[in-house]
């Protein structure tokens, strides 16, 4: 067990990837930061000062105070307070999940959606991969953000208001992910052309393993690297996305917000002085973009898979 | 055919979603009443004789009454239709030719420290959401130098079947903060693509071969390479218009710039099925367009794509 | 040669745009959230559309600066019995179009007000007969006598029947049925201001009409209305010079505004009273979990009232521009006193106990229903409502939607909850009481019912004895508040931000108006 553990770990310090991780302090930046973020938001109810949706911790009279370097700030507010008394850290962090959880969520959505289409697309060919290419060639002329509004247009028109809350964050997931289904097929296709003609396939094909396993269990790793960075690259889109859905107002509900919603709420206080409530949640915003759209750029770079 | 499905989808979404009637009369209407638009609007024939009629009125471009405003969609579109079309071709133009110039300045100067920064500025481009930048922009120009306005078109012309901001002073100001927002997402995009492109290329043996000629640089990058270069940029353009007119939507948003975006962010707020219809079977046919003359344009540029385009058909 | 002609070009080009901004010169720039919904008179009762056709429309009589009721197109008026009112016209009014306006004019507005697909057929309903006496004259009938017919006129605007007539909008653009007409996006009227662009939601140009018959007391060429929905947008375009007055600044924009020394800021109290209602007569409320109705009873009521720190929402919410209230009407409507007004104190133990009491010792749940684009503020006050009955253990749902949807929601009787707001145009208590506490009352959404309340309405209709309708109103009051039938919160101030050279007389009701309006270069 230990010896195994030693030879992954050896395998990692082997490895091309590592070595050039370590080399690069933009990678190493970005990451360090994107795992703080994750830990933060998904570990929220123990990182976070307070909970700004329990309403009898809040209180109104200590509504819009300054963070807490500045004059009348207070120093159980690191990062002030909002309109209605909620701490700004914790109700980023809070934000800062729901952003995530959409863009993970879609993101998968979008990867398995895509794998799978351009996998079977690529492996079984014919007329159904003619049909899969034409369809991932109409969507990528859709542009991404119009897609997420017609989706949930519609979906606001068949749903009614009091479902539409709750089911809300399922539309969105539905509408981002949606959108980014083409690129994954693409590469997944293009990857497993290149594999299929291999002799192990060739090879399994004859000793009869089933398709399916094939697949999966053949092409499906040598896939993984391209569409890990496609992936990257989606999860900043998909956040984006979703908090200028939320922006726009047709996003996730308000009583959920996520980053785009707190800067929307906070926008109003933008001439008022009241600076830090639009100001930390969109720096909070660009920043996980930022170092997830650096690792993106750096794994391109690294795996340096032929992606246009 | 893709405009039939674009068709039919939108005929759907008009008579599927949502119950039109309950949208449109007050809460005092009584039952009668309801029927009667009912039977006006004709919403009680056979579903295909409804879409036969969608369909044609979509061709004369009558796309019924918009529940919120209760003005024609067709007229409500023609109205705006000039606002954005004027922002998505500067946003267009600003977002190519700078994109192109600094795309192939970043090729060719790979290791060089300006390089470097405009790379960096235009990855976190990428990262910042349009409307921060609107807001940064509102807040920086408008508010605090009190430069350029920060909403609205200005005084506009009206030609008649145009009304234009570019023949105004006041119009030609209000166009500069949304048009260079709108660009600067795909702006990124085309640096991007040019400068991989731009690599690419010079490493290319017909490259070497003018290098070892002796033409002089200049030529070389300016002459044989960006002419290369510039294929894929020309698909780009094509989606890019596409992806300009999507984007509008946010940009329109923020500026409150009087446009197709708006009225339909608006008409999906409030569920305003004709609108929303209308403006999808347009961008359909503008992309149905865009696409069929990119087609047209790639076909006629790089004669390998005419090859290779022959060979699969045939 | 060549360059000459390039001079040329340039030169015009410059002199265009010299043209064209000397042109805007005297030229209010005036925004708010929405715009008017239609240019049809009869067409919408509704706040920004009347605003806009009080511009362009004149009424027989109508409220002045101060809010008192005076002549306008017509110069006199008596009353020769209890329901027959006989009206004399001015006779130098023309329309834009410089017809005269006259008696006919009068009666077919009047007539086309009471059309089915009118907005204000309810408010003339008493109106039985209308009809010209002679050229100048139009008398006015009453199914009862009417104290407030006044009241009721000073809203219904004149237009040209023959324009109308031309143009087929002889009755009102039935909104309703999503019908489009010539007078949706065109008026004739007689007022100071004349409809020369109008693209809604975008851009509508008022010019200053130089055949007006009153006495001009204004300096403007045009008016430019240019709604923005955005907050910050507009307030951005007021702070850059690019608007003149904005008529619903945010409250929390206001000392921006004021610090910048080429602004100002104007507020007043608002004839509107914000308040919350609970639903008192369900067995079982929509949004609950306990299966009856808490509200039902009064400690429950009392204990939510208790529980409201309404001075916090003043200042950190509103920022001071609020005055709590005790009673839904405020200072200057009859039947309102300072001591009705004043508040239960603010007392969250004595709400934990009352809550105890009543048998809910650890709170339930409930939907507060809130409009988000209506009232100043209105989410973040039901934000802070949510926040201060969590305090004692309800446990509350916020359900903020557009004003549209929540309005037709609660005439649909979906709210167990809801924040609503009431003005009082005719400045008589009589009108809160018919449409807010008279048993099955139209906006009676708590379904508040007492006998004596619903005599005492009776008294203030038909009673003209003053004193002893008084006593009737000052009784009904006293019953509402101790039964707590509503839960009372402020009554709303609203302030317009301006250019310190532009002068726009502030009014209660929010209505602007242009023609005692001034700009200074």
């Amino acid at each position: 067990m230990d010896s195994q553990r030693l030879t992954l770990l050896s395998r990692i310090k082997d490895s091309d990837i590592y070595f050039s991780f370590i080399k690069s302090p933009t990678a190493i930046v970005s990451s360090v930061i994107l795992v703080i973020i994750f830990f933060c938001s998904f570990f929220v109810e123990f990182v976070a000062p307070f909970n700004p949706f329990d309403p009898s911790s809040l209180s109104l009279m200590e509504a819009f105070t300054p963070p807490s370097w500045s004059e009348k700030g207070m120093a159980k507010y690191i990062l002030g307070t909002d309109g209605q008394g909620r701490d700004m850290l914790s109700t980023i962090l809070y934000g800062s999940r729901i952003s995530l959880i959409v863009g993970f969520s879609a993101i998968l959505f979008s990867l398995l959606l895509g794998v799978t289409l351009g996998l079977t697309a690529g492996y079984f060919g014919g007329k159904y991969e003619m049909i899969v290419m034409r369809l991932t060639d109409v969507q990528l002329t859709v542009p991404s953000i119009l897609m997420a509004l017609l989706v949930d247009g519609i979906a606001r028109g068949i749903i009614s208001r009091e479902l539409h809350d709750e089911m809300a964050i399922y539309v969105l997931i539905f509408a981002i992910g949606i959108s980014e289904w083409p690129q994954f097929a693409r590469v997944s296709r293009a990857a497993t052309l290149v594999e299929k003609n291999k002799d192990y396939v060739s090879a399994s094909t004859i000793i009869g393993v089933s398709n399916i396993l094939i697949m999966f269990k053949h092409i499906l790793p040598n896939i993984m690297r391209p569409v890990l960075v496609i992936g990257t690259i989606g999860l900043a889109l998909a956040i984006i996305a979703e908090s200028t859905l939320s922006f726009l107002g047709v996003g996730v509900p308000p009583t959920t917000p996520s980053l785009g919603t707190l800067i929307r709420i906070g926008n109003d206080f933008l001439f008022s002085g009241e600076w830090w409530i639009t100001f930390f949640p969109a720096i909070f915003l660009v920043l996980l973009a930022f170092s997830i759209n650096l690792l993106g750029d750096w794994m391109r770079d690294t795996l340096n898979p032929k992606l246009n | 055919m893709v405009m039939i499905v674009v068709a039919f989808v939108s005929f759907s979404l008009f008579n599927f979603v949502g119950d039109p009637i309950n949208n449109m009369v007050g809460e005092e209407t009584s039952d009668e009443e309801r029927d009667q638009i009912r039977e006006d609007l004709g919403l009680n024939d056979a579903v295909h004789v409804q879409f036969l009629r969608f369909t044609g009125n979509a061709l004369k471009g009558n796309f019924g009454i918009s529940y919120q405003l209760r003005r024609p969609v067709s007229e409500l579109i023609a109205e705006r239709l000039p606002a954005t079309l004027e922002l998505v071709i500067i946003s267009a133009i600003i977002a190519l030719v700078s994109g192109t110039l600094l795309g192939v300045y970043t090729g060719i100067n790979r290791k060089g420290f300006l390089s470097d920064v405009i790379l960096a500025i235009s990855l976190l481009g990428v990262s910042l959401p349009t409307f921060v930048i609107g807001i940064l922009f509102i807040y920086l120009f408008a508010v605090i130098l009190g430069v350029l306005p920060s909403f609205g078109r200005g005084e506009v012309v009206d030609l008649g079947f145009w009304s234009t901001g570019f023949l105004t002073l006041s119009g030609l100001k209000a166009i500069i903060l949304p048009s260079v927002t709108l660009s600067l997402f795909q702006m990124t995009y085309i640096i991007r693509l040019v400068r991989a492109e731009m690599m690419e290329i010079l490493q290319t043996d017909y490259i070497k071969f003018a290098r070892a000629r002796g033409i002089n640089e200049k030529s070389i990058h300016y002459k044989h390479a960006l002419k290369n270069g510039l294929i894929p940029v020309i698909t780009i353009a094509g989606i890019n218009i596409g992806t300009l007119i999507a984007f509008s939507i946010i940009t329109e948003t923020v500026f409150q710039w009087p446009g197709m975006g708006f009225l339909f962010i608006q008409a999906v707020k409030f569920v305003d099925i004709p609108i929303m219809s209308a403006y999808l079977v347009f961008i359909a046919f503008v992309f149905v367009m865009i696409n069929f003359i990119v087609d047209i344009l790639y076909y006629f540029i790089d004669p390998r794509i005419r090859v290779k385009s022959e060979a699969v058909s045939g | 040669m060549k360059t000459k002609s390039l001079y040329r070009v340039l030169l015009t080009l410059l002199l265009a745009f010299w043209v064209s901004s000397a042109w805007a010169a005297n030229t209010i720039k005036w925004s708010m959230q929405g715009d008017s919904l239609t240019l049809d008179p009869h067409a919408q009762n509704e706040g920004p559309t009347t605003m806009v056709s009080r511009q362009i429309y004149e009424a027989l009589v109508t409220r002045g600066l101060d809010m008192s009721i005076g002549p306008q197109l017509a110069t006199d008026w008596k009353a020769t019995n209890p329901t027959t009112w006989v009206f004399n016209l001015r006779k130098d009014v023309t329309f834009h179009n410089g017809d005269k306006m006259t008696s006919e004019d009068v009666v077919f507005s009047l007539l086309r007000a009471q059309q089915p697909s009118s907005d204000f057929k309810e408010y003339i309903s008493t109106i039985t007969s209308v009809k010209a006496l002679d050229e100048y004259t139009v008398e006015i009938q009453t199914k009862d006598p009417n104290p407030i017919l006044l009241n009721q006129l000073s809203n219904i605007f004149v237009m040209s029947k023959k324009w109308a007539t031309e143009n087929f909008v002889i009755v009102p653009q039935n909104w309703d049925a999503g019908q489009e007409t010539f007078s949706a996006n065109n008026a004739m009227g007689t007022g100071p201001f004349k409809i020369t662009l109008r693209e809604p939601n975008t851009k509508t140009v008022f010019k200053k009409n130089k055949k007006w018959w009153g006495e001009v007391q204004h300096n403007l060429d045009e008016i430019h209305l240019l709604p923005i929905a955005n907050a910050s947008t507009r307030v951005a375009a007021l702070l850059s010079g690019e608007l003149d007055i904005v008529t619903d600044a945010p409250v929390q924009d206001l000392d921006r505004i004021r610090s910048s020394g080429d602004h100002k800021v104007l507020s007043i109290e608002q004839m509107r009273t914000i308040f919350l209602g609970m639903d008192q007569a369900a067995d079982k409320l929509r949004s609950g979990n306990t299966g009856d109705n808490p509200f039902k009873k009064k400690e429950v009521r009392q204990a939510f009232y208790q529980a409201i720190d309404i001075e916090a929402i003043k200042e950190k919410v509103m920022r001071g521009l609020s005055s709590p209230a005790g009673i839904i009407t405020f200072p200057g409507v009859t039947g309102y006193t300072k001591e009705l007004d004043e508040r239960l104190p603010y007392d969250v133990a004595a709400a934990k106990k009352l809550l105890a009491d009543a048998g809910y010792p650890d709170g339930f749940d409930i939907e507060l229903r809130c409009p988000n684009d209506r009232y100043v503020n209105d989410e973040a006050i039901c934000t802070a409502v949510v926040g201060m009955l969590g305090k004692i253990g309800v446990n509350v749902s916020l359900n903020a939607q557009t004003k549209s949807k929540h309005f037709k929601e609660l005439k649909d009787n979906q709210g167990d909850f809801y924040m609503l707001g009431w003005g009082v145009p005719t400045l008589d208590s009589h009108y809160v009481f018919h449409y807010l506490y008279e048993t099955e009352a139209s906006w009676n959404k708590v379904n508040f019912s007492n006998a004596e309340v619903d005599a005492a309405v009776r008294v203030m209709e038909g009673e003209v004895d003053l004193e002893k309708r008084n006593a009737a109103i000052a009784k009904a009051w006293k019953i509402v508040k101790d039964d707590i039938a509503y839960l009372p919160l402020h009554h709303q101030v609203i302030s317009w931000a301006s250019k310190r050279s532009v002068d726009v007389p502030i009014r209660p009701n929010n209505e602007p108006l242009f023609r005692f309006s001034n700009k200074r270069y």
